[in-house]
């Protein structure tokens, strides 16, 4: 909007000389209003206005145009002739791309096309393929994850691009070594290559990648059957930067020790090696020899065996002594010990972000101690470590006064009085997890001081009512995401406050909490941004407040309204009629009937349903409004429905890339079938 | 006695049947060559004679593992039982048809002959193994004999005692054994029997020599140039036998074939290898030059490189100089000068499905990445059926086993079986199914390995034919004996 304020200002003043009744917008040069077009990515409906302005915007906007991401395969052809210098086509919304759409795309797009993403599509084969890397030789990017349908004879279409730079084959589990061998020999120019589940990938493979594609700055190889002999070869590329290898179990400390001491990847800035269970602080330390650039480390989920783990934290932190660009570890659900953490105190590397979440052995003393030299940190996590107590909240609000991003979720020691020391002392924070902790409304108000805050998670506090709500709406504006599940003292006047005071708000969630009525929702209809509402189990809540949600909120994409026993077909209509933008919906349980499923049809970017115990849903129904629906990928359904629906319109929907997932889930009368007991807070689950 | 006298009259039938008692009948080219054995069975034979090999030697561990083990010894005691039984009904049989197989001095005769006489053979080599594993002392004669079974690698050890232990009026097939093991070229006629034409083995270690031969060097003047000419290099032969004029290939050969000419040939020194008494003198090293000029391993050329022996000479010849006439039936493509270069393609033709864009095939896949790391341009080739069967060259190892399977399908003892009589064997069961009794032979075979072998030697069903009665090699009849039966 602003931008486009720009323009009128800019027309304005040019506008002067002539005459009243000429085309104002005649004045602008195409390079200005191209101008003003970069400036509008934001808003998803902004250059759908400004191309209906005039037939010269239209005609502007279609040369300007880089980026396409069609709803819909079938209308693809229509906009081949409009937009002829598409150079970044994502494909992630249509299911089913088959091989003349590819070959339709690829010969429209011949030389502008750069960039595709294939992740979510389906149906196209190494046919489709071959045609799009031989006719579009520019492509530098290229999308190919959740291909597990494409075998080697892809892989050697692939090795066409002859230009390819970023190359994601994640998931892709029948490519061979074969075919990464044709890739490697083809793709000369690879400089970001994700292999991560391609099983049948093992050493030849990633060795001769690492032999023919020197260019590599970023190589993921996690859950592949490798071993150090492919290694060897990996280290020795002169611009790698990233190295994952997650999960890699065929890697370990005896392997590791055979890797040359003079050949140490130098550039290397980032290694993960997140659930190597073989690997220690040996195998470590033989793999990041020389990496002077060292910057971030993972090590989460490590070795299963305590006893290795306990060697690990002292030790590790031993050969992590010569890292002094080390800016991150996250070491999520390994075993701390003193020794451990008193070594990591000891690194003269300044932190920035430090993850501990999972950790077994982390005491208030440990974290106390290594945080005190940590001025710099912006980031912690200390999810689930149950020994924290008020102790080490003090210390590191105090020590780390430049914190952006807290996360403690389910730390069950920390008193209700720590949360105040948070909004005293780290005036930075814009990510707060508190989900499943004592926090109350003095610790809420106190938080409130943190005015970048833009992601707050205040599920399952029960302590927190609308008084403090109330206040922290009306101070943190820039508020985006809010998670307030299960916080069964809140209202809607707190709803309210929030609703006025963050205008920004995209993502709220206020599921299984009683006192949520239809004014909770009309007062969030204020917020225009809001794109994910999850209001499951408000029972309070029906089709008005809905209703209101729709009309005002038009960026909507995703919504569940599970349990919400209230809302009727009269919500689904105005939904159908306003929220375009819609996505993504959860009906489980609801009183919508055919009617409303229909009406909810006409949603052209509905991809995403979940349908289970509609009481007044009848196969007929469900069949229409399924056929009705173009866009559906995914459609879940209860598993009774599965003989009632025909053969061919369940063979009709999968032809046009729907999945169905039938699930045989009983009928759920209460809100809390697992006895959580969640509503009465949390003192009964805190049995020690 | 009887037996005695029968079989020599047999054995003078014709001249196929000499040779059976001559150790040179091992030859085994020639007798292929002979039209008598124009049956199948001598195919046959060759495939099974591996695994009964496997099977006796068993036998013969399993023995000697064998502690004292008296209900060990009581079954092993109704066995000999039953094999005496059966011996006798054996040579009840022989006494029967005497007179007829007299009167009709004919093939069929001498095949029913021979198929008793192998029967018999197998029973007694079974007698005295199962005889000789009943004593703790016995097991020293057992590993006596064992020596000779498995250092002469074949059967060829076992056949030929009991064939003279039959003439000799039932001798100890052990002695027997022993005796051939002792003879000079035993090693030689067992391992001929594994191919159809003894050549193969030649030419595998000519093939070997001329590798080895690579990296030698002598100075030059320090050696006698010998040059052949080209005709000499192709001939066939070349040993020729100074009486007959036969050729043969190998020396060895021609004196075992001089022994028929007489007394005099059978002397020690005539039978001893020539060349080991000059070892002893200072003889001057002899290397071998090409006939064909322009050739590296032509004595005229300026890098001259000598060939070490008359058979690199040969294989030279053939490989370099000569039309590449042998294709290989399998791919069709590629073409040979020496049919063991054939062999030995064929053995792994079709299993290097690691293709390189440039044509050529490995058997491994690392070899294959190792050649394209090493070669720019050149890639992986992906086969277009690989779209069909996806879980096609993706594992290593087991491609062996998938292109093996066509035989132990058949059979069921591929492990046992050489891979040259592998092509062959496939190629017998076309031949030879339309007899049922054939077809079926080999699996009894396989039965046979499996029934609880360590128990008893053998099953107690189909004795008579699954035993030890095809280790008399061509000379048993498998189709004609089922008939009787």
């Amino acid at each position: 909007m602003k931008t486009q304020g720009q323009g009128q200002s800019k027309r304005k003043q040019l506008h002067h000389p002539l005459s009243p009744h000429s085309n104002p917008f005649d004045i602008l040069t195409e390079e200005i209003v191209c101008n003003i077009l970069d400036h509008l990515h934001d808003d998803p409906f902004a250059t759908k206005s400004f191309s209906l302005t005039c037939k010269s915007f239209y005609f502007i906007e279609s040369r300007h145009r880089r980026i396409l991401k069609p709803l819909r395969p079938d209308l693809l052809p229509r906009t081949f002739h409009r937009y002829p210098f598409v150079s970044h086509l994502d494909l992630s919304l249509c299911p089913r791309v088959d091989d003349p759409t590819l070959n339709d795309l690829s010969s429209t797009w011949k030389a502008t096309l750069r960039s595709i993403n294939l992740s979510r599509s389906r149906f196209f084969t190494n046919a489709g393929l071959s045609s799009l890397f031989i006719n579009c030789s520019g492509l530098v990017e290229v999308d190919l994850c959740n291909a597990t349908h494409l075998t080697d004879l892809a892989a050697s279409a692939i090795a066409e691009a002859k230009n390819l730079e970023r190359l994601s084959l994640a998931r892709c589990k029948l490519i061979t070594d074969m075919g990464i061998g044709c890739i490697a020999v083809g793709c000369r120019k690879l400089k970001s290559l994700c292999l991560k589940w391609c099983l049948r990938v093992g050493d030849l493979g990633v060795q001769l990648i690492a032999l023919k594609c020197k260019q590599i700055r970023s190589l993921d190889l996690s859950y592949l059957p490798i071993t150090e002999k492919c290694l060897k070869s990996v280290i020795r590329l002169q611009h790698l930067e990233d190295l994952i290898l997650e999960g890699c179990h065929g890697i370990d400390d005896d392997g590791l020790s055979t890797l040359e001491q003079s050949q140490s990847c130098k550039s290397l800035k980032m290694l993960n090696l997140s659930n190597c269970q073989n690997v220690t602080h040996t195998g470590l330390s033989a793999l990041i020899n020389g990496t002077e650039q060292l910057q971030q480390i993972i090590l989460a989920y490590g070795s299963s065996v305590s006893q290795k783990i306990l060697k690990v934290t002292s030790d590790l932190a031993k050969c992590l002594l010569t890292y002094s660009k080390l800016q991150s570890i996250k070491l999520d659900g390994c075993i701390i010990t003193w020794s451990g953490i008193k070594a990591m105190a000891s690194l003269d590397a300044p932190f920035k972000e430090l993850s501990f979440s999972k950790c077994l052995g982390l005491t208030d003393d440990g974290l106390s101690f290594l945080v005190q030299s940590q001025k710099d940190l912006r980031k912690l996590d200390i999810t689930c470590c149950r020994k924290i107590t008020y102790n080490s909240i003090d210390s590191v609000t105090s020590s780390c006064t430049s914190l952006t991003s807290l996360r403690m979720e389910s730390c069950s020691l920390v008193p209700k009085e720590a949360f105040v020391l948070i909004g005293e002392r780290c005036p930075f924070l814009e990510e707060l997890d508190v989900t499943d902790n004592e926090i109350d409304d003095e610790g809420l108000k106190s938080i409130s001081r943190c005015s970048k805050l833009s992601i707050l998670k205040l599920g399952i506090c029960s302590n927190i009512s609308d008084e403090g709500l109330a206040k922290f709406g009306s101070c943190c504006p820039l508020l985006k995401e809010l998670d307030l599940y299960r916080s069964i003292a809140i209202s809607d006047a707190g709803i309210a406050a929030i609703a006025d005071g963050c205008p920004a708000l995209e993502m709220i969630n206020i599921a299984y909490n009683d006192k949520i009525t239809d004014n909770s929702l009309i007062s969030l209809s204020k917020c225009r941004m809001l794109k994910a509402l999850e209001i499951r189990g408000c029972l309070g809540v029906s089709s008005i407040g809905l209703s209101a949600i729709a009309v005002g909120c038009k960026q909507l994409t995703v919504l569940d309204i599970k349990k919400c026993f209230n809302i009727h077909d009269n919500g689904m209509l105005l939904l159908a009629q306003f929220s375009q933008n819609l996505k993504q919906i959860n009906l489980s349980y609801c009183s919508v009937t055919d009617v409303g499923l229909v009406a909810l049809a006409s949603l052209s970017r509905l991809q995403n349903m979940t349908i289970l115990h509609l009481a007044g849903l009848t196969p007929n129904g469900l069949a229409a409004a399924l056929l009705a629906c173009r866009a559906l990928t995914k459609v879940k359904l209860h598993a009774s429905f599965r003989p009632l629906l025909s053969q061919s319109i369940l063979g009709h929907m999968e032809a046009h890339g729907c999945v169905f997932h039938w699930r045989h889930k009983a009928f759920q009368k209460e809100m809390d079938p697992k006895g959580w007991k969640l509503h009465f807070g949390r003192s009964s689950s805190e049995v020690p | 006695m009887d037996l005695k006298d029968k079989v020599p009259q047999h054995a003078s039938f014709t001249q196929h049947q000499q040779k059976w008692e001559d150790p040179s009948i091992l030859d085994y080219s020639r007798r292929v060559e002979s039209p008598f054995l124009a049956f199948n069975q001598t195919h046959t034979s060759q495939i099974k004679v591996p695994v009964q090999h496997g099977v006796v030697n068993e036998l013969v561990q399993a023995s000697k593992v064998q502690d004292w083990d008296p209900s060990a010894m009581l079954d092993n005691l109704s066995f000999l039982e039953q094999k005496i039984h059966q011996l006798q009904d054996l040579v009840h049989l022989i006494i029967g048809r005497k007179g007829q197989v007299l009167g009709r001095p004919d093939e069929l005769a001498v095949q029913q002959q021979q198929l008793v006489t192998a029967d018999l053979t197998s029973i007694i080599v079974q007698l005295i193994s199962t005889a000789g594993s009943l004593l703790p002392s016995g097991k020293h004669t057992l590993s006596a004999a064992t020596p000779s079974l498995e250092q002469s690698g074949q059967f060829g050890g076992v056949v030929f005692p009991s064939a003279q232990g039959l003439n000799d009026g039932f001798q100890p097939p052990n002695a027997g054994g022993c005796r051939v093991s002792g003879l000079p070229n035993s090693v030689d006629i067992s391992r001929k029997h594994g191919n159809e034409q003894n050549h193969i083995i030649e030419e595998h270690e000519l093939k070997d020599e001329e590798d080895v031969e690579e990296g030698e060097s002598l100075i030059p003047g320090t050696y006698e140039i010998l040059q052949l000419e080209k005709e000499e290099i192709l001939a066939p032969h070349t040993h020729f036998c100074t009486i007959c004029g036969k050729g043969f290939k190998r020396d060895a050969n021609l004196r075992m074939h001089m022994r028929g000419h007489g007394d005099e040939y059978k002397t020690p020194g005539a039978l001893a290898k020539p060349n080991k008494e000059s070892g002893s003198e200072p003889t001057i090293i002899k290397r071998y030059s090409c006939p064909y000029t322009g050739c590296k391993r032509n004595k005229d050329h300026k890098k001259f490189q000598p060939l070490k022996t008359i058979l690199c000479v040969k294989n030279h010849y053939k490989r370099t100089h000569c039309d590449k006439s042998y294709i290989c039936s399998r791919c069709n493509t590629k073409k040979f000068s020496v049919i063991a270069d054939l062999k030995t393609h064929e053995k792994h033709c079709g299993k290097d499905k690691w293709l390189c864009s440039c044509g050529t095939t490995f058997s491994r896949k690392d070899k294959l990445f190792g050649h394209i790391a090493l070669f720019q341009g050149h890639t992986p080739a992906i086969p277009l059926e690989e779209a069909k069967a996806p879980a096609g060259p993706s594992d290593q190892g087991d491609s062996n086993q998938a292109a093996n399977k066509v035989g132990s399908m058949n059979f069921n003892f591929s492990s046992n079986v050489s891979s040259e009589s592998e092509v062959q064997s496939s190629m017998d069961i076309k031949g030879n199914v339309d007899d049922p009794a054939c077809y079926f032979s080999p699996l009894s075979f396989d039965t046979c390995n499996f029934g609880g072998f360590h128990e008893f030697p053998r099953p107690p069903f189909d004795d008579s034919e699954s035993s030890l009665a095809f280790l008399l090699s061509g000379s048993c009849n498998y189709p004609q004996k089922s008939g009787e039966d």
